[in-house]
């Protein structure tokens, strides 16, 4: 092999700090090449991408209000993951929690009471954890693989959100276009700033991160080292009730999912449409990986996501950069990422290099 | 003091776009268009797109014309159109339904752009509307249909049964009845906007019943060219499709948005801009008819005088008397179908024996 | 008679999720998880369709889009085996990178046409009805669907080669430890997975609907890989899930057409409704099926 890699005797912490810095230094630089190959000035057009998302109070509220829902999503993704349950249907189960939620403000909105707000989000979060707990029984009860499941469940989710929208659900004043009234101020998510986006439910993303770290303290020691180097099997081992196990899991990503899902409804849509999601619960997969499967990890890599899709945008607008670029640079940031994070557990040898050295050495 | 270097370091990068770019075309317009599908998708945005390119042309040193393409309808929305107005634009096209909420809020905080969107019903001062009457097409092709069907039965490949496309169904039917009262209709919803195989397999599936007509409310050319390969006919769909079906089109509905962008970018610079709605049909050109091909010289004739009258607005597809399925009389004779009921239609007429969507 | 036509369609709706999916399954049998076969699956159909345009043939075409899968595919590998990377976050990058440069490839051929792939006629067979259609007037696709269908099966069961790959998918230390290439044997499944992925696009936009638009597989990518699971990893109930889940998908197209008034969203849920019960009945009647052991483990290794 052209490539061989040669485990450290611990992983190391300098590169635990500096792969994120290489991966966007490369990252940098594939964006600069790919720039000056469509005739874009690569000094202003990295400007565009990476730093006007950064420099308006504006383009600062939306990177919180695009980041929170793959956040709260990833950290549920993490925990499950961590005890090797396969979620793939966060998608689903963020649909759910907008339906059950939704359903929710549609009923008793009127009353424009304190509580209808909490009971959203109650529903929501009961909706996701519902939605999830469908592959996870069928797991345990059946042995049906929860992969599959959860994927599907997710097509149905779309298909049962786009049957109520356009069906019983539909606002009746509304020239009978796929939506439901507008939410009532009772059940929308007040803003922390006027003016902008940003509204509280951002803050349950940073508040997930907090819980999750306190939840996961436990195991949280020599956490890196588990989750980069090794499968994240170990912990069947650890003598829990496995059963259980799945169904906690698959509750709580589910949860968190489904949270996010109503947070989105009651927040920057303010009704319930056929399109709810720009794809956030598979987006929250790559999220929870890029993130190490760490809660930290997790809010970083959301920002960073987050800011490519900005910065994606920003390009668009300002410099006619077309999507697929964007896309393509999207797919190479993450490739950068996940192969620097290689350096923390591993030393690189090229060309068989480390052969030679042994040899030398003997 | 390294912190305040790089912070004033960032400030300098960040102006560029923001700066640079506005004074060195300072006395041009800028136009924004958000797209909900890539340019690419060769149907509804790209159309859209060729229009925007129409536009830069026309008013070529006048006017700069930038777009968001792939914009999900949804919380990316709001974003994609303040990015925009925030980046200059002083005249902003939103090319899809799902964008009106977002549109709404957007222009409520820039109240100096003017928002144009696209096949909704809210505006304001500075958001207007703007729609094609695509069913006044609908019901020249629904004619043809009924003069070139043999065994009187059309297909039709459906997305979403949403009220454009139901008040499609309805006008072709009602053209086609006009000339073949006994042709029948067979709805096929592959519920998506955009998937080629299955809108391939829908054609299909209403061949084999039937169907030796196709006609679609989907954006991709498969069913054209599935009928070009079972050797039926059809209609195009957004744009003209004859190259994929050169036996088999009949003729098309295409989008034509360019004399709609280029009159209110020039209203813009004029300053006579002013909000309202504005429905363009085969009279206004944003409805256009592909060339009618593959048919006798008569089905010509007829089409070409069908155009004709609705252009001059002698002819309204929905004139009375409409019934309902159940009986209910809709539109009294001697009446037409209000605009507003004909944005909202969830019902079929009377003789279309598929459930309603609503 | 319906049942003739019906068939042929659902054989055209199976064969690029069976072929897809095969491509997979040997991938994962080797112990690794590819999650990134639609981006694979649109790169192949973006090139194929694009080198057909350029060259004229069809066949040149399929071959781009094999090509095309499996330089995805290296990419992945150079991740995953070369970095040890994590294999699902790798996989699903891959589908974003290959979303966006099939689109950068194929932005100047939106709206070209070719004829489709041609079908096989034999004179006399092809002409035989009923069986004559559906067994001998396919396209070059169909056949190759089957071909790689029993190639695959014998390959896997009845090789020494395939016996490897399936154990270093179960156990690749001990694999190791026995002087087998545990990276090299994943490395060509894995650029394996990468070319029929490519050649199930190339099927799509040079046979199944012989255009170009981005992002034409519109999902079927991630189907194939559910399907993998829905086989327990056995190449002949991937073909039932492949052709089950075709089925259902042209049924209820088929079902719409006879006006039964159900919602018509129901309607398009049911694939994925019926793939999911019948899983749960084979998994309860046979167990939960097992994969490769090690599937998604990066191995790195010890020298």
């Amino acid at each position: 092999m052209l490539i061989e890699l040669e485990r450290r005797s611990a992983p190391s912490r300098i590169m635990m700090l500096a792969s994120p810095a290489i991966a966007v230094a490369l990252t940098v630089v594939t964006a600069a090449l790919l720039l000056a190959a469509i005739g874009v000035d690569p000094v202003h057009g990295l400007g565009v991408y990476f730093i006007a998302p950064l420099s308006t109070g504006w383009s600062l509220q939306e990177l919180a209000v695009k980041a929170s829902p793959l956040v709260l999503i990833a950290v549920g993704l993490a925990i499950c993951f961590r005890a090797n349950s396969w979620n793939i249907g966060a998608e689903g189960q963020y649909l759910a929690g907008a339906m059950l939620g939704g359903w929710f403000a549609l009923a008793y909105q009127t009353a424009g009471a304190w509580w209808v707000l909490p009971g959203m989000l109650l529903l929501g979060a009961l909706g996701g954890m519902l939605y999830a707990l469908i592959p996870a029984a069928l797991r345990v009860f059946f042995g049906a693989n929860e992969i599959l499941t959860s994927l599907m469940l997710v097509y149905v989710a779309q298909f049962g959100l786009d049957y109520l929208v356009r069906g019983p659900w539909r606002d009746p004043h509304g020239f009978n276009f796929p939506q439901t009234v507008a939410f009532e101020p009772a059940a929308t998510m007040p803003l922390l700033l006027a003016g902008g986006r940003l509204h509280w439910g951002v803050l349950l993303a940073p508040l997930a991160v907090a819980v999750a770290i306190v939840f996961l303290g436990a195991t949280l020691r020599g956490f890196e080292l588990r989750v980069v180097g090794m499968a994240p099997r170990a912990g069947r081992f650890a003598g829990f009730d496995v059963r259980r196990d799945i169904l906690l899991a698959f509750a709580v990503s589910g949860a968190l999912a489904g949270l996010a899902g109503i947070i989105e409804v009651a927040g920057p849509i303010g009704q319930l449409l056929p399109t709810l999601s720009p794809g956030y619960g598979f987006a929250a997969i790559i999220v929870a990986f890029l993130g190490r499967l760490n809660p930290i990890g997790i809010l970083l890599a959301g920002l960073i996501l987050a800011l490519s899709y900005l910065g994606g945008e920003q390009a668009q607008i300002a410099l006619r950069v077309p999507l697929d670029l964007t896309i393509v640079l999207q797919g190479a940031l993450l490739f950068y990422v996940l192969a620097c994070d290689t350096f923390i557990l591993y030393r690189l040898h090229l060309f068989g290099g480390r052969r030679k050295a042994v040899q030398r050495a003997a | 003091m390294i912190r305040r270097e790089f912070l004033r370091g960032t400030a300098l990068l960040a102006s560029l776009p923001l700066v640079a770019r506005p004074a060195q075309a300072a006395e041009r317009l800028k136009v924004g268009f958000i797209y909900v599908g890539p340019v690419g998708d060769f149907g509804w945005s790209c159309q859209h797109d060729i229009a925007r390119k129409a536009l830069e042309q026309a008013l070529a040193g006048k006017v700069e014309t930038t777009y968001v393409e792939n914009v999900p309808e949804g919380p990316d929305a709001e974003r994609a159109i303040e990015g925009l107005a925030r980046s200059g634009c002083k005249l902003v096209f939103t090319t899809s339904f799902g964008f009106m909420d977002a549109t709404v809020k957007v222009a409520k905080r820039f109240p100096e752009v003017k928002f144009e969107h696209a096949t909704g019903y809210k505006r304001a001062e500075n958001l207007a509307t703007y729609s094609g009457r695509f069913y006044e097409g609908r019901y020249v092709i629904g004619q043809i249909a009924g003069k070139m069907s043999k065994r009187g039965v059309v297909g039709y490949v459906g997305s979403f049964p949403i009220p454009e496309v139901v008040s499609g169904i309805n006008a072709f039917m009602l053209g086609a009845w006009s000339v073949n009262p006994a042709m029948k209709v067979k709805i096929v919803w592959v519920n998506s906007w955009f998937d080629p195989g299955k809108e391939a397999d829908a054609a299909k599936a209403l061949i084999d019943q039937g169907a030796d007509i196709v006609t679609q409310h989907t954006d991709s050319p498969a069913a054209m060219q599935i009928a070009e390969q079972r050797g039926v006919h059809a209609f195009s769909q957004d744009s003209d499709m004859l190259k994929f079906g050169p036996k088999a089109q009949l003729s098309g509905i295409i989008d034509n948005w360019s004399p709609y962008y280029i009159e209110r970018t020039r209203a813009v610079l004029d300053g006579t801009w002013t909000s309202g709605d504005v429905w363009g049909g085969l009279g206004s050109r944003m409805v256009v008819m592909a060339p009618f091909t593959n048919m006798t010289p008569e089905v010509k004739m007829m089409a070409e005088a069908t155009t004709a009258s609705i252009a001059a607005g002698k002819l309204h597809p929905f004139h009375g008397p409409v019934y309902k399925q159940d009986g209910t009389l809709m539109v009294k004779d001697g009446a037409v179908l209000p605009d507003p009921d004909i944005l909202g239609m969830n019902w079929y007429v009377k003789g279309i024996d598929e459930k309603a969507p609503g | 008679m319906l049942l003739e036509p019906l068939l042929l369609t659902i054989i055209t709706a199976a064969t690029p999720l069976l072929v897809a999916a095969l491509g997979e399954l040997v991938v994962e049998r080797s112990g690794v998880l590819n999650l990134g076969v639609e981006g694979m699956m649109v790169m192949g159909a973006s090139c194929g369709f694009v080198v057909a345009i350029l060259t004229g043939s069809s066949i040149l075409g399929a071959l781009a889009g094999i090509g095309a899968g499996m330089a995805l595919a290296a990419v992945f590998a150079l991740m995953t085996l070369g970095f040890a990377a994590n294999q699902v976050a790798s996989g699903l990058a891959l589908t974003i990178f290959g979303l966006g440069l099939s689109g950068l490839i194929g932005a100047d051929f939106v709206g070209a046409r070719r004829d489709p792939a041609p079908k096989l006629h034999l004179a006399g067979l092809s002409d035989l009805p009923f069986v004559g259609p559906i067994l001998f007037g396919e396209d070059g696709f169909v056949y190759a669907s089957v071909a790689l269908l029993l190639g695959v099966s014998w390959f896997l069961w009845r090789t020494r080669t395939g016996l490897m790959l399936r154990a270093i998918g179960d156990n690749p230390i001990s694999a190791h430890a026995l002087g087998h290439q545990v990276l090299r044997v994943r490395l060509l499944a894995i650029l394996f997975g990468g070319g029929c992925a490519g050649l199930a696009g190339a099927y799509l936009s040079l046979g199944y609907t012989p255009f170009w638009v981005r992002g034409m597989t519109a999902g079927r990518g991630w189907i194939a890989l559910a399907l993998v699971v829905f086989s327990s990893w056995i190449p002949w109930r991937l073909a039932l899930g492949a052709y089950l889940f075709g089925a259902v998908t042209i049924l209820q197209l088929y079902a719409q057409g006879y006006g039964l008034g159900v919602p018509s969203q129901l309607m398009s849920a049911l694939p994925y409704l019926a793939t999911i019960l019948v899983l749960v009945a084979i998994s309860r009647s046979h167990g939960r099926g097992a994969g490769p052991a090690s599937l998604g483990t990066p191995f790195v290794p010890d020298h």
